[in-house]
């Protein structure tokens, strides 16, 4: 789509474009994800502590264990996101902060903070799932279209 | 041995992320959205649930984890009552997480003020 956009460009546009492409800093992608992969790797460490304390002190199974770790990673980037801890580790890491569900967590909790001064019903209550409000929404309609193709298949499919 | 499964697996997904924002250019919003797609879908072809017994949290605590968790749910009740299962049962097993996020996100809030 992008390079369709650009035919339509005057010359001195197009060549404004391949100008500033060579300009563009290049991003350190190797250091960016190293980054990534310790910041990420040490939240799902610590998940999996959460886990652990979990099934020993509070009868939780294995399976079932993963539900109040999520609860209880989120309740940590309260504190961290309401402190501004969490953007100052968004900065450094990247999708190693995004990715696992404290990123989750943090962009719904800062929305709601952020937008407190308009108001709680129009302010925190219209604006909370501002950005995260997409993995929702994309979330719930690719598992529904699976699950409803996959009990097609089961139930006349005799899969 | 666990531990050091999770932090590896969940340090791979983050990288998978990282290089959706730095090669693709997505925006996070665009990013986060694929990944719990990719879980959704990595559920419903059966994979998603050897990933979890094997890496523990590395598997449950990245977003993917989402799109896992909802297939299931909406599978499990689909066992017992059909297609509607399907809209009943998608919020069963995901609950905590958005129910967390929504509570701790009115719970942060009351009590911190917005900075800058």
């Amino acid at each position: 789509m992008a390079d369709k956009k650009k035919k339509n460009l005057p010359p001195k546009a197009q060549s404004y474009q391949a100008f500033q492409k060579q300009r563009e800093s290049k991003r350190p992608i190797l250091m960016n994800c190293l980054k990534a992969f310790f910041v990420g790797g040490f939240i799902c460490f610590i998940g999996q502590c959460i886990t652990t304390l979990y099934i020993h002190f509070f009868d939780f199974t294995e399976q079932t264990a993963g539900n109040p770790t999520v609860a209880t990673l989120i309740f940590i980037t309260m504190l961290l996101t309401g402190f501004g801890f969490y953007d100052r580790i968004g900065q450094f890491a990247g999708a190693g902060s995004a990715v696992p569900v404290t990123g989750f967590g943090n962009a719904v909790i800062s929305a709601a903070i952020e937008h407190r001064t308009e108001g709680f019903v129009l302010g925190v209550g219209g604006n909370m799932f501002k950005l995260a409000g997409s993995v929702i929404l994309f979330g719930v309609f690719s598992a529904f279209v699976i699950a409803l193709i996959k009990t097609i298949l089961i139930q006349w499919g005799g899969l | 041995m666990t531990f050091l499964w999770a932090f590896i697996v969940g340090g791979f997904i983050c990288v998978i992320g990282q290089l959706l924002f730095d090669i693709c250019k997505l925006t996070p919003g665009h990013t986060l959205s694929i990944l719990v797609v990719a879980g959704a879908i990595l559920d419903g072809f059966g994979l998603y649930e050897p990933l979890i017994d094997f890496a523990g949290a590395g598997a449950t605590v990245p977003i993917t984890s989402f799109g896992n968790s909802l297939v299931h749910g909406a599978m499990a009740e689909a066992e017992k009552h059909g297609i509607i299962g399907v809209l009943t049962g998608m919020f069963e097993v995901t609950s905590s997480g958005i129910s967390a996020a929504i509570i701790f996100g009115m719970i942060g809030a009351l009590i911190f003020k917005p900075k800058g």
